[in-house]
């Protein structure tokens, strides 16, 4: 109990301290400077955007993660041969390594020696070059894909769970009623799933926030600082450029914004059930 | 007579068309399954391709033979020892966030200490992204001297995982039925003897599962081993990034070092199926 505190509470303590100093890489003096890092942070261009390709990131990966699990999980839901294997191999994804993900994904969006390129290139007859990882228009999607392709079984397993657990005997009720496909969905089954809903894109939602690995190892952020994410703005301001005192002031504002959310949705989701 | 025939084919038509529908869900559940197994097996047949194969255009979608050249090499070189390294770190951290978190845990959930807001912050621990900790942490690292060291990446992966072990096994010790611990304490155990007599042996299955998933989640981290190794205990998935650079790709490298490090993680999960979506759902899910 008390190493975990310690463990929690040191890092808290130490960042709010660091980030009132004036550390940079030239400059080791521990001297307070008052709020210069926080008056940074609202003038730097390039925290916002790295801010707003990760509301990106998160705006178009969740629901389509969502939408193309709850679709899987409907495919599923009833007898098929072979459907316990076909879920274990569906599996497979979510427990790779967000970096073997990511290295998956450059292998195959390779320009050259990927298979993405060859596919693309016999359905418009003609050799497709692109290059996934470089072009500023296609960059988005490549991670985009990779992504969602690692985390819609994840959406998938649960709904599939929830799914399951919805009661038969109400469906038929309202079927019989006359009651069409999209009215059972919205009134039944809805609201009978909501509960794993709600916790599956709270759970998604802050792993995409702090996305990092499946980005770094297919652009690092670039080109440019154009797939720079929050995780990789703070890495970089950390570790490459050495501005400790304003990377402290970034990581605190991240976490006090995340645990405003959690507050918040902790209360309406229940996870403690 | 019109009417006749509407009834005819009405009557036959329901289970053909349920039949057709049947075959359909089928081709595309088969579908949807190999679009997304597809990468994983482009994966490890770059693993056996020889580095002809491999940069060849077109791709080369079956390698001539499954050669095992790809590892070889890399333990000829030693770039298999981050594979070691990511072993000794995970299991041993795995085990020591398991004994400490499985006790917080029974405490949590039958002595109710700190309540459920203690359990809440708990959970809100696990969430906190990485980027916010790693920093503070590199600095006090520097401190004490522990960057790229074993013990420094298994007290950081056991605090990590620790919020995740407390909060699955608080839910499963809190299936058991009270009662029997209850009779336990009757007949004259004490609190300890109940942990390990019957909470223990009634939650194996949890347990083990829990261990599994802490495992994984050590085994597959990335962003605290980029930032705290160095040379020494190098893990596998900062191993992986080493090969990439730019136009140059060391790709058989990638490729067979990934495998590798995926391996342990399928054959984990193969035994623990049941267990998977209440894993993964941080408990939300009982499935």
């Amino acid at each position: 109990m008390l190493v975990l505190l310690l463990v929690a509470v040191f890092p808290l303590v130490y960042l709010i301290l660091v980030s009132f100093q004036g550390i940079t890489m030239m400059d080791n003096s521990s001297d307070f400077v008052g709020f210069v890092n926080y008056q940074a942070i609202l003038e730097d261009t390039r925290l916002w955007q790295a801010l707003w390709h990760t509301v990106v990131f998160l705006a178009i990966a969740l629901p389509l993660e969502l939408l193309l699990g709850l679709l899987m999980a409907q495919l599923f839901l009833e007898k098929l041969p072979g459907r316990q294997i076909m879920i274990g191999l569906l599996v497979l994804p979510v427990v790779i390594s967000p970096i073997v993900a990511g290295t998956i994904w450059s292998l195959m969006f390779d320009n050259r020696y990927g298979p993405i390129n060859q596919v693309l290139g016999w359905m418009v007859d003609h050799e497709m070059p692109l290059l996934w990882t470089i072009k500023p228009e296609l960059v988005y999607p490549a991670i985009l894909v990779a992504e969602v392709w690692q985390w819609t079984p994840f959406m998938f397993l649960l709904l599939l769970a929830a799914l399951a657990n919805v009661d038969k005997s109400q469906l038929e009720a309202a079927s019989i009623d006359g009651a069409g496909y999209w009215r059972i969905f919205f009134r039944i089954v809805l609201p009978s799933i909501w509960p794993v809903m709600a916790i599956a894109l709270l759970i998604r939602m802050l792993d995409l926030f702090r996305l990092f690995d499946v980005v770094w190892t297919l652009t690092q952020g670039g080109p440019g600082t154009m797939t720079e994410t929050i995780s990789i703005f703070t890495y970089s301001q950390g570790f490459k450029q050495f501005e400790t005192s304003y990377t402290a002031a970034v990581a605190l504002m991240i976490v006090v914004f995340l645990s405003a959310v959690l507050m918040w949705a902790l209360k309406r989701v229940g996870l403690s059930r | 007579m019109g009417l006749k025939a509407c009834g005819v084919v009405s009557v036959n038509k329901i289970p053909l068309s349920y039949r057709l529908r049947q075959h359909l869900r089928l081709v595309l559940a088969i579908a949807v399954t190999l679009v997304f197994l597809f990468p994983v097996y482009w994966l490890a047949m770059n693993s056996f391709k020889t580095a002809d194969e491999i940069y060849s255009s077109p791709p080369v979608w079956w390698p001539a033979s499954l050669q095992l050249n790809n590892y070889l090499v890399l333990f000829k070189d030693g770039d298999a020892v981050s594979v070691w390294n990511s072993l000794v770190v995970s299991t041993i951290s795995t085990v020591l966030a398991m004994s400490l978190g499985t006790l917080c845990a029974y405490s949590l959930a039958r002595f109710k200490t700190g309540g459920d807001h203690l359990s809440n912050w708990i959970i809100s621990q696990r969430m906190v992204p990485p980027i916010a900790v790693v920093f503070p942490i590199f600095l006090l690292y520097v401190f004490l001297g522990w960057v790229d060291t074993y013990i420094g990446m298994i007290l950081l992966y056991t605090a990590f995982n620790l919020p995740y072990v407390i909060w699955m096994m608080r839910g499963y010790i809190q299936d058991i039925p009270r009662s029997l611990e209850e009779a336990a304490l009757v007949d004259g155990c004490t609190h300890w003897e109940v942990f390990w007599k019957v909470v223990i042996p009634m939650c194996k299955g949890g347990l083990f599962a829990t261990a599994i998933f802490t495992f994984i989640f050590a085994w597959n981290e990335f962003l605290f081993a980029l930032v705290l190794t160095r040379t020494e205990v190098v893990t596998y998935t900062v191993q992986v990034t080493h090969y990439l650079g730019g136009q140059s790709n060391f790709w058989t490298k990638i490729a067979a070092m990934s495998v590798l490090g995926t391996l342990p993680v399928f054959i984990a999960v193969m035994f623990m199926q049941r267990y998977l979506v209440r894993g993964i759902s941080l408990g939300a899910v009982k499935g």
